[in-house]
């Protein structure tokens, strides 16, 4: 059974036509990473999984419910899907373990002990414990980030969603949130990830997906993609990577 | 400024900073402070020589300064001055609450809301741009002479109503600020994570909002407690009022320099107050760019 489904999915900024009919299917379990340039259309496609933008045309199922329907309730989908964003997007005026603490309590209506049960549990699992009472700005980037993480499983979700998480990190922290990655499609955790970083690509993903203009323009396993791309966009596009080191 | 940085470390300076709240001695040091003493005195000195040798000195300092009319008037003025106090801190708390929800209707988003957003600008607008003292004689002429069984026919009521329905036009234009400042990307979190709208906004955006236009709240609140002595006008008997009867009776103004000092002595703490708020919130914001 598919987990994620998307259908000829269309959506404009204005004139600009950020994604042209994408058609994606990701099976439960599956980790899925999407590459491509900057402006290919990553970052609004997580986007508008996650509701946060409405489509002009398509329509997107999670497991048997079709999301985009009319009258849905938008915050029991997004209950569902956990999204980590690359500026990490935490609270600043909350601890860390309010952070991670606030939609249980708040959306699932969890008992104070068991959300904070749940919380701790969670930063234990990814060495954030010791960090429980700091305020997000006294963290380092790797550390928010991981936080940004935790506090998106704290709502269980079936599917996450990760935009570009290492991008806004100094290069020696990136490791340490991919680590965090790693250990969640150990988990068997069903993912759609948006990253630059191609060689952990290769390593995590069942599926890569190389977007170019709004479109899915060729799709395949990692080793299909990295090794032996058919598309001469893709080829161009993994050329300049590797010419700039980061394969 | 540009050596700012090694001074923060010190713990003197820092200390001193603390104590003066808004006093900035820019020479900084023993020597800073010194010639800053001795500017201030020549400075007190000079306009005390130009007003003493003025032709209506005598007169003035006979009318305004005679230290007899000042504190035999002053415990009269004193005692009508707790209403001005009282008329200030009801009238804050409902400014608090009203303000923040004609800020909240005014943030709505969506064509559905726009009725809710036109009315939170209409009456922003108006409330800032009539005079204060037309809704208070409004409000506390016209309110009372309607005879309406259950309204309150008292005039200190309809003037802190008029007092209310002003401030909090300005109130919530500060907090409107407030709310704009954060940025978007703080409610597409909240969003992600399910929180509906107005838990978003309860938790997540308003929190940070209100903490960051608190100093520009207090200054507000600093006109407010000035504002409260318009009361008078409905022939209520606060510290102004009181002081035009001392005066009447008199023929001194003595009484006025009375109230001036009981007004002062609230305003100028709440304003040392809202200057160290501000010197803490920069100091804060410093400390934490290290990370972000």
């Amino acid at each position: 059974m598919s987990s994620l489904e998307l259908r000829d999915v269309h959506k404009s900024f204005g004139e600009h036509e950020v994604l042209r009919g994408i058609d994606l299917d990701v099976a439960e379990h599956e980790v899925v990473c999407l590459i491509g340039a900057s402006g290919s259309g990553k970052s609004t496609l997580l986007r508008c999984v996650n509701l946060l933008e409405p489509l002009d045309a398509g329509r997107i199922w999670l497991g048997d419910e079709e999301i985009t329907r009319r009258g849905v309730d938008v915050n029991a989908v997004r209950r569902r899907i956990g999204i980590v964003f690359q500026a990490f997007n935490l609270f600043p005026h909350m601890t860390v373990l309010r952070n991670v603490m606030l939609a249980p309590r708040d959306v699932l209506k969890l008992p104070r002990a068991e959300a904070e049960a749940r919380a701790l549990e969670l930063l234990r699992r990814f060495g954030l414990e010791g960090r429980r009472d700091e305020y997000p700005d006294r963290l380092s980037g790797g550390q928010q980030q991981r936080v940004a993480i935790v506090r998106a499983l704290a709502m269980r979700p079936e599917l996450m969603l990760l935009d570009e998480v290492t991008s806004a990190l100094d290069p020696e922290l990136v490791a340490e949130v991919l680590n965090v990655i790693r250990e969640l499609a150990e988990g068997g955790m069903t993912m759609v990830i948006a990253t630059h970083e191609m060689s952990f690509a290769r390593d995590i993903a069942n599926r890569v997906c190389f977007l170019e203009h709004g479109l899915i323009l060729e799709e395949g396993s990692p080793n299909e993609i990295f090794s032996s791309p058919k598309e001469p966009r893709t080829q161009q596009f993994l050329e300049r990577i590797i010419e700039a080191g980061r394969l | 400024m540009a050596s700012e940085g090694d001074r923060r470390s010190d713990p003197e300076v820092e200390r001193r900073s603390r104590l003066l709240g808004g006093f900035h001695f820019h020479g900084e040091g023993a020597r800073g402070v010194a010639i800053a003493l001795l500017s201030t005195a020549v400075f007190l000195t000079v306009v005390i020589v130009a007003v003493t040798q003025s032709a209506g000195w005598p007169e003035v300092k006979r009318t305004f300064f005679d230290w007899g009319d000042i504190s035999s008037s002053f415990p009269d003025i004193a005692r009508a001055f707790v209403l001005n106090v009282k008329i200030f801190l009801v009238c804050e708390v409902f400014i608090l609450v009203f303000a923040l929800v004609i800020a909240v209707l005014r943030s709505l988003p969506g064509p559905v809301f726009f009725p809710l957003r036109a009315f939170a600008i209409v009456y922003a607008d108006l409330a800032r741009g009539v005079p204060t003292i037309l809704v208070i004689a409004l409000l506390g002429f016209g309110a009372p002479a309607l005879q309406l069984t259950g309204v309150p026919t008292s005039r200190v009521f309809w003037a802190g109503v008029g007092l209310i329905l002003i401030y909090s036009g300005y109130v919530a234009e500060v907090y409107r600020a407030g709310i704009e400042s954060v940025h978007p990307s703080q409610e597409a979190a909240a969003r992600s994570l399910g929180l509906s709208r107005f838990q978003a906004l309860r938790r997540v955006i308003l929190p940070q909002a209100i903490r960051r236009v608190i100093p520009p709240l207090l200054n507000d609140f600093i006109g407010l407690q000035k504002d409260t002595a318009l009361v008078a006008f409905l022939g209520v008997i606060d510290a102004f009022n009181q002081a035009q009867i001392d005066s009447a009776a008199t023929f001194t103004y003595g009484a006025y320099l009375a109230a001036a000092a009981l007004f002062v002595a609230i305003t100028i703490p709440l304003a040392r107050f809202t200057d160290w708020l501000i010197a803490r919130d920069r100091r804060r914001r410093q400390t934490a760019g290290g990370f972000a």
